[in-house]
């Protein structure tokens, strides 16, 4: 922010001197230059940012009409459905944009894992993304208990129950997660208080995110750096146009789920009331945890399999150094391509077996979609980004460009 | 591309239509924003089940002359007073004495016997005292609101002190003998 920008509006400019916000605002999202090749894969950290707003200003107004007590949250969500000025409406956007926040944010990981995006000098900006990630499934599993339902419950039961898999203390520590000796009102009153704080940390960590997107510029399809002012257009109006046509695009979908299949995502289970002395037949988290789930199950082994589960998560904070390769873009690296998509059909197999009980060839499917996870970020990767022989990459983002034209 | 953005930027004619989109963009964007806030602030209103709550029905039959019972409507309290014939004669009097808020007796009443009050001070809401026996009635023989001195007679007249209005008569019905629904 060496330069400020000369402000005509004298109040603009008087507060301007003072806190330059306009003056960062106008760098920021203003004059800020993007590459000029950027594609639509690039719009969903934008609408990730919509998403996060969606669901802090939904929450906070259905908030005012829940009850976080086991004898009346089930009811007040009933009545938040049936009694509240558009409670319907709101309630549908808020559990369904947890599921929407996800796919977004899925997407935009996986974005920048073809593009390379989490190489030099982009680490800090993927592992705060990773922060992202964990903070978004802490807050939506506690959000997922606070209505109260059998899937509530008993998903809250299981996952509280996994920290039981550490050594000695693990009981103690499953005993204060709940406050008290099971799954019950302490839990659920506690879970409250920390789905409404979560976000809010979200909110900050995304703040830094977007900090640390700024100060390194975004990447590009072609994961060559910007050299000249020619391979970049301002922010405003090529990307706010942009992402506003996404952006629309988007809230269409959001919308037809939300009016027109509103359970789409959701449990049946859920709309029945918890009874901590009945488990559901068939138990299944939501499904952006299903990968994860199933490769907790995968391990035959109590502590092994919760390691497992974290370490999948985990393993991606490491990527930037797992991944020795120079070349950013998986356009131009003809085996990490290969690799890439199997990657991505691995995770869906792993979250179709996830969905299914633990009988039968889920098992060992399980197990080798598990195996397939590990060694693609622990030998796959390493190897190949050491052995392969990249296609040649264009002398600038222009070049690419100006050839098609001819 | 750039020669492009110069031709139509140099053509007056296409620029106009560029503010055009621009502004229609702005318009639908700012369209969707209050469609989706709307919802929002209308959340905070009253939900059908508290307006489902909006009438109550009493039983007064056992309410004898000079008693007075308050119930609960809206979360607020309502008085419900037996008028004695003395009760009557002084609030028919006092149509015409000095009145903040004139109105007279018997537009404050159908049955000049029960006199029916949201038992809320109109200064700052607080309740008024005067409904059990051992209260203050203030120097009117109505009420008397504690909080920062108003005086109400037997009409529930403001006569004195900061409240601007009489205490508020609700809508109410007598249905059979004895039962009155409020609201
Ligand atoms: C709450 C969720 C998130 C929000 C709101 C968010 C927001 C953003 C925004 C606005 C951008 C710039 C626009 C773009 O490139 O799409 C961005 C870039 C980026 N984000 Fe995220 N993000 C989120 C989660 C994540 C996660 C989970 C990861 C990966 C673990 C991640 C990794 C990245 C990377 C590497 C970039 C730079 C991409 C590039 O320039 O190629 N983000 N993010
Ligand atoms: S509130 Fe009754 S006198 Fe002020």
């Amino acid at each position: 922010m060496a330069t400020r920008t000369e402000f005509k509006n004298p109040l603009i400019r008087w507060v301007d001197d003072r806190l330059p916000v306009f003056t960062y605002l106008d760098h920021e999202y203003n004059q800020f230059p993007m590459p000029k090749n950027l594609n639509y894969w690039w719009n969903f950290g934008a609408l990730a940012s919509v998403v996060l707003v969606l669901m802090i200003v939904t929450g906070i107004v259905l908030a005012m009409q829940y009850t976080a007590h086991v004898d009346l949250a089930f009811e007040s969500v009933d009545r938040i459905r049936r009694d509240v000025n558009y409670g319907w409406l709101l309630q549908y956007i808020h559990m369904n944009g947890a599921s929407m926040f996800f796919i977004v944010v899925f997407i935009h990981l996986f974005r920048g894992m073809y593009y390379g995006s989490y190489k030099a000098p982009r680490e800090l900006l993927w592992m705060l993304g990773v922060v992202i990630v964990l903070l978004m499934m802490g807050t939506s599993f506690m959000g997922y208990v606070l209505p109260w339902g059998q899937m509530s419950f008993w998903g809250a039961t299981v996952i509280t129950n996994l920290f039981s898999a550490i050594p000695w203390v693990g009981d103690a520590i499953v005993t204060w997660l709940w406050g008290g000796f099971s799954v019950d009102n302490p839990t659920l009153n506690r879970f409250f208080a920390l789905h409404y704080l979560l976000p809010f940390v979200l909110f900050a960590v995304v703040g830094l995110h977007v900090v640390a997107v700024h100060v390194t510029g975004s990447n590009n399809p072609t994961g060559i750096d910007v050299q000249a002012p020619r391979d970049t257009v301002s922010f405003h109006p090529y990307f706010t146009a942009k992402d506003s046509v996404g952006l629309v695009a988007f809230l269409m979908f959001f919308a037809a789920v939300v009016f027109f299949a509103p359970n789409l995502f959701g449990e049946p289970d859920n709309y029945i009331k918890a009874n901590p002395l009945q488990t559901p037949a068939h138990i299944v988290p939501e499904w952006y945890f299903l990968p994860f789930y199933a490769i907790l199950r995968a391990v035959p082994h109590k502590l092994l399999g919760v390691i497992a589960m974290f370490a999948s998560i985990a393993v991606l904070f490491v990527l930037p150094w797992l991944d020795r390769s120079k070349v950013r873009s998986a356009n131009y690296r003809p085996i990490h391509n290969g690799l890439f998509w199997i990657f991505l059909a691995d995770c869906l197999f792993l979250g179709y077996i996830g969905a299914n009980p633990a009988e039968g060839w889920f098992v060992w499917g399980g197990r080798i979609g598990t195996i397939w996870y590990f060694a693609h970020f622990l030998v796959l990767v390493p190897l190949v980004s050491m052995f392969e022989r990249p296609r040649p990459l264009p002398a600038s983002i222009s070049e690419p460009v100006l050839k098609e034209k001819r | 591309m750039a020669d492009e953005v110069q031709a139509s930027d140099a053509d007056g004619e296409e620029s106009s239509r560029r503010d055009f989109l621009y502004l229609a963009t702005l318009a639908a964007g700012a369209g969707l924003g209050g469609a989706f806030v709307w919802p929002l602030i209308d959340s905070m209103n009253p939900a059908a089940d508290v307006l489902a709550l909006s009438s109550i029905e009493v039983d007064i039959g056992s309410i004898v002359a000079g008693q007075g019972i308050t119930v609960k409507w809206r979360g607020k309290p309502v008085f419900i007073r037996h008028r004695t014939a003395g009760e009557i004669q002084q609030a028919r009097a006092d149509d015409a004495a000095e009145l903040p808020d004139r109105q007279a007796d018997a537009d404050r009443v159908e049955r000049p016997e029960w006199l029916i009050l949201v038992g809320v001070c109109t200064h700052l809401g607080c309740i008024p005292l005067g409904q059990k026996t051992g209260d203050p009635k203030g120097e009117f023989g109505g009420w008397f609101c504690p909080c920062h001195g108003s005086h109400y007679d037997t009409s529930g007249r403001i006569r004195k002190g900061p409240a601007p209005e009489n205490l508020a008569v609700p809508h109410y019905t007598f249905l059979a003998d004895g039962i009155v629904r409020i609201g």
